[in-house]
């Protein structure tokens, strides 16, 4: 589609659901008038600057803070001890892994007697400005008994050192679904081919393009209350949480965000530097603002993934898949954030694909280690495991010498159009999962790539071309509470909305979600002109502050359409029928005799005598003697929606790769995806979800490594280190889709947020695996730079002089 | 990201340059473009106490004809060598390379001066110019003198240049119709090289590595085998004799020592049969 192209709205300023929309919210941020939360003018604000960790494991002796405190400009200095106070509570473990035993240690905003990463807080300062405040970090004198840092999780589970005292082991649990064990082990021993494979999930830096920002400002008119802004993913749950643990009685404290540059997973948490700015502000009773530094970033945010994968497939002769058995070790970091324990937990039920697998068992294992927490990253969990069974099927592929569609078309779940009730029991919506396949190798030009890769091969050229395929289900739509409850969840998350008609006609939607680059302002505004008929500029939508919208739990999961998006529709469907009653009444005519087409409500058949809504709102509100008896004056309407079921957005993805078998260098050189994620609400901001997912998985298997050495020193903090791959690392996207309506919600959507990244980095690798095939090669590390893929064909060509050319 | 405090002077002319360097000696940097020392700042890795800024001396942002050689004024950026039409004539190289470096932003910042001071092994125009065989002119408060390139680069992120010294211009011998490569290999378009090869065969053929060390140097074994008849793939493999290159998180000593092979083979070829395309 041409962007230049789309239409805008028709001539009555009606949008309808499913037209493409540019998003009314990108000119402000282009042209740079938007203001994120640095920008946030504070009058009198003092800056925090943040003293971290330099060490991975370390008790601290002492800290001298003399100097600091004497240094120009600085108002004061606080190591851990001295804040010991303003905390009433830890912040709480979200996704536990049910109904296993968590051991989760203490943890506080700033450390007081042992750090455990690198990066950890253990001093601040306020001061004047910045400048001043950074300054006088330098002159803190910190005393450490540096320990032995564990930095794998393999040496995690050997307890060699134990991080935590108090827990007597780094195991923080080990979480088990086993479905008929004794299934999966007779799978085994009858199978006609097995795979077995281990895959390394890299920690990734979630690298927002905007890093996180906080300010506390007291209540300027003496109200006791504070106002927090934040760059945070979640205004409602962040002010619940602060309050629970700084004590700041929920009702006295506001929490904004304003435009939010970015998160992918890494806002959705609550920050030691949220908690320390609210305390400090509290404490010094002026406002304090803080701005995270980009090689701060590095440190300071959550990692995502993180997990070690031993995966086997057990197979009959025709390469119908029998098991699934997985081992997951999961790297946690040093302690438990929001959802840092549940985030391989939630992957666990996915790591048969969307195959039809008759028997599976997983047992996860996850340890702490001297490294930051991870949590929710783009997909959180299925991504991972997409990339173990969509490497172990291609694995099975190789082994039976069959073309890798081949094997996923006969293991395929077969079309269901209103449930599936898994082998973990996880009950999918809908899915038809071949028509995507067939669609991506339609636009992959499947049949030719294969030819051309022949005649590569045959001509003997050392630049290999690779295909690689991968297909995913996943699940989005976080939401129905007792499902949540059941998986392991410790609250509730379900969607608010509240649609206000005012007296001249106009609307003002506010919602509980909290965007940060997913253009709710255009998609809520589009669901409320298609569904009430009133013109897209007449529609606000507001939200991210709490003391405005309403309490709206997080944006994240690919959550918001299908939950949020979802409760608005209820609320437009509400405030059409109290309109209708009215315009009955108005029109002398039974409800059931009347129609509503493009915002008006007219009696079948006379259309002549039609009754816009927006003049009812006008009477609703400033002629309310005219409604019916017992009717309330104004035309609104709130809905708080607990969905039924999850959604579960599926599609299939390939790669085409070129890898350079002299330097190593792989150049991606198509890239088809194939995404349904139900019902489309605007093509234009799918095709944008889908292509930032894709580059961030494409990161994730060519470019992107949270690197540490051995004893837990950050080696890739800044972004010269840290490769985000850029437009001009990627080709220009073939993108395709399929729809399969989901019966989860009125909308019919499933999410599309964290797709992309979900089906690329296997993609990606499968295709470098298939590329040097012929060399021997098996298996290739993420993420594949040029010296990992040199050196593995080296090992292969070590390992199997004689390696035989017969392609797959 | 917040630099230490400084003193900042802006010089008016390249005599008030020097001066400021005389009078604050080693406390004192040079800032032209800015992307190299402004980094190392905000990092805190370079703490100058005097910034002399030089970047408004728009009197040496020229490329001037003098006959045998292009001379290049120190302050001129990479936007204005890239798309200079006597450097594509007669170094089309410098106007390549020149393109090559960092993004758009960066190249209309940064000045070739400033790099080649800066004197860092993984940037790219030192290359260029050892391999050219350029002259660089350098003004201190002694006057002006003249260090051939294969003398300039000294050590890591060390220059021939005294501290009271400014670099003012680049002479390259013209090349015109030379047969000529740039071999760039990294990762994403704006990274550095993780190693370079620069070679420009014209009569005497003259290859530079990037980032294979601590500071930019001359492939000397692959030039003296050419010189004495070699064959393109046997004079590569000589391509990291005497290297010391480094390790991160891109290569490893010995990745680099073998790309750095591959490289001058492919560099070679390509200035091979730009030569026989021409012809």
């Amino acid at each position: 589609m041409t962007t230049t192209e789309i239409p805008a709205a028709d001539g009555k300023g009606l949008v309808k659901i499913g037209q493409p929309l540019l998003r009314r919210e990108d000119e402000p941020i282009l042209r740079g008038e938007a203001r994120f939360t640095d920008d946030v003018p504070i009058p009198g604000a003092l800056y925090m600057e943040v003293l971290r960790s330099s060490h991975a494991h370390a008790r601290i002796r002492s800290i001298d803070t003399d100097a600091a405190r004497t240094s120009p400009g600085v108002v004061a200095v606080y190591t851990g001890a001295d804040l010991a106070g303003e905390w009433v509570g830890q912040i709480p473990v979200l996704i536990a892994p049910d109904p296993a035993p968590l051991l989760a240690p203490r943890w506080g905003p700033i450390a007081t007697d042992k750090v455990n990463y690198v990066g950890e807080p253990v001093a601040v300062v306020v001061a004047e400005t910045r400048a001043r405040a950074a300054d006088a970090l330098e002159a803190i004198v910190v005393d450490y008994d540096v320990l032995p840092a564990v930095v794998s999780p393999e040496d995690a589970c050997t307890d060699r050192v134990v991080i935590h005292d108090e827990l007597g082991t780094n195991k923080a649990y080990t979480w088990e679904v086993v479905i008929t064990p004794e299934s999966v082990d007779a799978a085994f021993a009858d199978a006609a081919y097995t795979v077995k494979q281990r895959h390394i999930q890299q920690r990734c830096l979630p690298a927002p393009m905007e890093t996180r920002a906080v300010c506390a400002v007291p209540d300027p008119m003496g109200g006791g209350g504070f106002t927090l802004y934040s760059s945070t993913q979640m205004a409602h749950l962040l002010r619940t949480l602060l309050a629970m643990t700084v004590g700041v009685p929920e009702q006295k404290l506001r929490v904004i965000a304003p435009n939010v540059g970015g998160g992918f997973g890494s806002k959705l948490q609550t920050y030691p530097e949220e908690s320390l700015c609210l305390a400090l502000a509290r404490r010094l009773k002026r406002p304090v603002r803080w701005v995270e530094d980009r090689s701060e970033c590095g440190v300071a945010m959550i990692h995502g993934r993180g997990q070690v994968q031993d995966i086997e497939l057990a197979a009959d002769s025709d390469g119908k898949i029998t098991a699934v058995r997985v081992h997951l070790l999961g790297d946690l970091g040093a302690h438990c954030k929001l959802f840092t324990p549940g985030i391989p937990v939630i992957g666990g039920p996915f790591y048969h694909g969307c195959y039809d697998v008759p028997a599976f068992a997983i047992t996860i294992t996850s340890v702490y280690t001297n490294l930051p927490p991870t949590d929710a990253y783009r997909g959180a969990g299925r991504p991972e495991a997409t990339y173990a069974i969509e490497r172990a099927v291609d694995g099975l592929a190789a082994e039976m010498n069959m073309d890798p569609a081949e094997i996923r078309r006969r293991n395929f779940i077969p079309p269901f159009e209103n449930g599936h009730q898994t082998v973990c029991m996880v009950p999918f919506d809908s899915g038809n999962y071949e028509p995507a396949l067939d669609q991506a190798l339609e636009l992959a030009g499947y049949e030719q790539l294969r030819k051309e890769q022949a005649d590569r091969r045959a001509s003997g050229s050392t630049k290999h071309l690779g295909v690689g395929i991968a297909s995913y289900v996943e699940v989005c739509g976080y939401a129905p509470s007792r499902m949540m409850a059941a998986g392991g969840g410790k609250f509730s998350l379900w969607g608010t909305s509240v649609v206000r008609f005012l007296p001249t006609g106009k609307i003002v939607v506010t919602t509980g979600s909290h965007p940060h680059g997913q253009g709710h302002e255009t998609s809520w505004a589009q669901i409320v002109s298609d569904r009430l008929g009133v013109p897209y500029e007449d529609v606000e939508v507001l939200h991210s502050d709490t003391a405005i919208a309403p309490y709206g739990v997080l944006t994240g999961g690919s959550r918001s359409l299908s939950v949020e998006g979802a409760a608005l529709s209820v609320t437009c469907d509400k405030v059409i029928a109290k309109a209708k009653t009215l315009a009955a009444h108005l029109l002398e005519a039974a409800e059931g005799d009347l129609e509503f087409n493009d915002g008006s409500f007219n009696v079948k058949g006379t259309p002549s005598r039609a009754l816009p809504i927006t003049g009812l709102a006008h009477t609703a509100a400033f002629d309310a003697h005219l409604l019916p008896e017992g009717m309330e004056p104004n035309l609104s309407a709130e809905t708080t929606w607990d969905p039924p079921n999850f959604t579960f957005p599926f599609g299939t993805h390939i790669a085409v790769v070129e890898v350079d078998e002299e330097t190593g260098a792989v150049a991606l050189v198509k890239f088809v995806a194939v995404d349904d994620c139900g019902n489309q609400l605007n093509p234009v901001i799918v095709e944008g979800q889908v292509h930032g997912g894709l580059v961030q998985g494409i990161g994730q298997a060519l470019f992107e490594l949270a690197a540490y050495d051995d004893d837990g020193n950050p080696l890739s903090p800044t972004l010269a280190d840290y490769l985000v791959p850029s437009a001009a690392e990627v080709p220009s996207f073939t993108l395709g889709s399929t729809v399969t309506p989901s019966p989860s919600n009125p909308l019919g959507t499933k999410g599309v947020g964290e797709s992309g990244a979900i089906g690329s980095a296997p993609a990606v690798i499968n295709a470098v695996v298939d590329a040097l095939a012929p060399l021997g090669v098996t298996n290739v590390i993420m993420p594949a730079s040029p010296m990992t893929v040199w050196r593995t064909i080296q090992a292969a060509r070590a390992a199997a002089p004689n390696a035989k050319e017969n392609g797959r | 990201m917040i630099s230490a405090a400084f003193d900042y002077v802006s010089a008016r002319s390249v005599d008030e340059a020097v001066s400021a360097l005389t009078e604050h000696g080693d406390d004192a940097k040079l800032l032209a473009g800015g992307h190299s020392l402004i980094p190392l700042m905000k990092l805190r890795l370079a703490s100058p106490s005097v910034l002399v800024d030089v970047g408004r001396l728009r009197d040496l942002s020229y490329v001037r004809d003098t006959g045998d050689e292009i001379a290049i004024g120190a302050l001129t950026r990479y936007r204005d060598l890239e798309i200079n039409d006597r450097l594509q004539a007669d170094l089309p190289i410098v106007a390549h390379v020149a393109g090559l470096i960092g993004d758009p932003q960066v190249r209309h910042r940064g000045t070739i001066g400033g790099s080649l001071a800066h004197g860092d092994a993984a940037s790219d125009m030192p290359a260029v110019v050892l391999a050219l065989d350029g002259t660089l002119v350098a003004r201190g408060p002694r006057g002006e003198r003249t260090i051939p390139a294969a003398e300039f680069f000294c050590g890591f992120l060390e220059t021939a240049l005294a501290p009271d010294e400014m670099l003012t211009e680049i002479r390259l011998p013209k090349a015109t119709g030379a047969g000529w490569s740039y071999q760039k290999f990294r990762r994403r378009a704006l990274d550095w090289a993780i190693v370079g090869v620069a070679a420009v065969r014209n009569g005497r053929t003259g290859v530079a590595l990037v980032n294979m060390g601590s500071t930019p140097i001359r492939a000397s074994a692959v030039e003296r085998a050419l010189a004495s008849g070699s064959s393109i793939a046997d004079a590569a493999r000589l391509a990291a004799d005497g290297t010391e290159p480094p390790s991160d998180l891109n290569a490893d000593p010995e990745y680099r020592r073998h790309l750095a092979e591959v490289l001058v083979r492919r560099a070679l070829e390509e200035a091979d049969g730009a030569v026989t395309a021409q012809r």
